[in-house]
């Protein structure tokens, strides 16, 4: 028996995606507009892009923005594989219920709480708030996404290869490197990818943690957006969903390559 | 050769001890902070509260702790009606995000097969777009002189502007939209492996479609409805960025009212207080996400 998509299924998909895509497409079409007045159309215009380009404050934002998602997801991503690997390979070691808590814990805790908690944390061993308060924060936010992550590649795993590695001889260590690893690479890479955006996103955690000289882009647009709309903003967002895009659709070619090379490999 | 092992097996049990330290030094011991400074006084200084831990000093330690921020807590009823309107607006919201997530991921599961990553690839790219972005695209829409009114006073529907920005429903539109992937993909998961020859034996034996669906449908999708309920459930009760943007002064909520405490009032026991309060509210669904999501993970094959 196959499926058949009734009328009303083929309805719900329609809406359902006019519904997420919808609200996205009207900015980005709106950043071309000449009016100053971002709800009233005045003509094709690219000038907000220019103005933005210009605009010292936002750049500056975005670099540091930038670090600091580099920077965060990298230790990120090696805290979570470690953290992916004890959860799959070591059993039930002691304190195991906590450890699942605490990976569990962040993804759901509202971001003030959070926020709030990591703040008090770095008053009280009196470290200065700034970048890498931000930094710290993001990356133990982040770690929890890329464990699960990974963590779901590892519980599919054939366990055979890594068996048949070692019975050939092959030490442990040795046998992560040249087996385990280029077989959970891409849920790896997945996972990074998912602390960057994670970071680069964050506003309610950078803003707690953040101190002089780290207004992340986030912080900058949030304090902007609050003060009414502007066009500019409308450019900067249309950058970065073109972006985001960009990443996504090379991300997905990428892994659909590599899945065809390693059937082909097989057969 | 026995050095060796030790060496070994030291730098085998490093694999757990390292990402566990480090939650234990930036999750769990911030949340003992956080439990600490809400039960001390606040003081006109940087930082703003009295410290109130000295190693040298532990019975004064326990004489200076005090309920008197969670007194206030429940005195002011300000905290309450927070507390109400931000479970209240989240349940409505997560009920919400069910009614138009299921359809969805309903046509999805019964969408073709070779066509079904896209689909699933098309309800998480928007995700991965900035969060704040997206609530700030419907600020245009939903606004007095906005898209909205402007598209339907051009059908004809109205000839009023309608207001919608700054009230209540305002924020269940933002909700309901950041969080339906966080709905839509779990009711996926569930509805995709649903064996279809259940529904044709009720359909064979004389069931209606829709009591089929009530008696064979919904209770084979438990699991994604918990799980996608409960990731947006959570989240939802402690949000700040969805009613500060789109909600206007009239919206209560709780997470709104922990930034105002620290930022504006800038008393951060009281903020504290808040947060544990928050807290308290959301362990019972905490604890049953991470027991559905250990079990869902654990059992896959």
């Amino acid at each position: 028996m196959t499926r058949r998509l009734s009328v009303f299924n083929v309805t719900s998909l329609v809406l359902g995606f006019a519904f997420l895509y919808l609200p996205i497409l009207l900015l980005v079409i709106y950043s071309f507009n000449a009016s100053r007045l971002v709800t009233v159309w005045g003509g094709f215009s690219t000038q907000w892009y220019g103005a933005l380009f210009r605009n010292q404050a936002l750049m500056e934002a975005a670099w540091v923005t930038l670090r600091i998602a580099l920077l965060s997801a990298s230790i990120a991503t090696v805290l979570g594989t470690l953290a992916a690997l004890a959860l799959t390979r070591y059993g039930r070691f002691t304190g195991r219920t906590l450890f699942t808590g605490m990976i569990y814990a962040p993804m759901v805790m509202p971001e003030v709480i959070t926020g709030l908690s990591l703040l008090l944390f770095f008053v009280a061993i009196d470290l200065d708030r700034g970048f890498w308060t931000v930094t710290l924060a993001h990356t133990t936010l982040t770690m929890c996404f890329v464990t699960v992550v990974v963590q779901s590649r590892l519980m599919t795993f054939d366990r055979s290869l890594e068996e048949a590695a070692m019975d050939l001889g092959a030490p442990p260590l040795r046998t992560f490197f040249a087996v385990t690893l280029p077989l959970i690479a891409p849920s790896i890479v997945a996972g990074f990818l998912l602390a960057f955006t994670l970071s680069l996103d964050d506003l309610v955690i950078a803003s707690f943690n953040t101190g002089p000289g780290a207004t992340t882009l986030p912080i900058r647009i949030y304090s902007q957006v609050r003060l009414g709309l502007s066009p500019e903003i409308n450019a900067a967002s249309t950058i970065l969903i073109g972006l985001v895009t960009l990443g996504v659709i090379s991300a997905t070619l990428l892994s659909k390559r590599s899945v065809l090379r390693s059937q082909r490999n097989a057969h | 050769m026995k050095e060796r092992s030790f060496m070994k097996s030291l730098s085998a049990g490093l694999v757990p001890a390292v990402p566990y330290l480090w939650l234990g030094v930036f999750f769990l011991v911030p949340f003992l902070i956080v439990l600490k400074i809400s039960l001390s006084d606040p003081a006109v200084a940087q930082p703003p509260y009295r410290p109130l831990f000295e190693w040298s000093d532990i019975m004064g330690f326990f004489s200076a702790l005090d309920f008197e921020n969670f007194e206030l807590l429940t005195q002011d009823d300000l905290y309450f009606r927070a507390t109400l309107s931000s479970v209240r607006i989240a349940a409505i919201s997560t009920l919400l995000l069910l009614l138009v997530g299921f359809p969805i991921a309903y046509g999805m599961a019964r969408a073709p097969e070779r066509h079904r990553s896209l689909l699933v690839a098309l309800v998480i790219l928007p995700f991965w777009t900035s969060f704040l972005i997206r609530i700030y695209a419907w600020i245009a829409i939903l606004k007095p002189e906005g898209l909205l009114t402007q598209a339907l006073s051009g059908i004809g529907l109205i000839s009023e502007p309608i207001e919608i920005l700054n009230t209540e429903w305002a924020v269940y539109i933002g909700i309901v939209y950041a969080y339906l992937p966080f709905m839509v993909l779990p009711l996926y998961a569930t509805l995709e492996k649903m064996d279809d020859t259940l529904l044709e034996a009720a359909l064979d034996l004389g069931s209606t479609p829709w009591r089929s669906f009530w008696t064979i449908t919904v209770p084979l999708a438990m699991p994604g409805i918990i799980a996608g309920s409960l990731l947006c459930f959570i989240p939802a009760v402690g949000e700040f960025v969805i009613p500060d943007l789109l909600g206007g002064s009239e919206t209560l909520m709780i997470g709104r009212q922990l930034w105002s405490e620290f930022f504006s009032n800038r008393d951060w026991p009281l903020a504290s207080s808040v947060a544990i309060l928050l807290l308290i509210i959301l362990v019972l669904p905490i604890v049953i996400y991470r027991d559905v999501e250990a079990r869902r993970l654990e059992t896959r094959p």
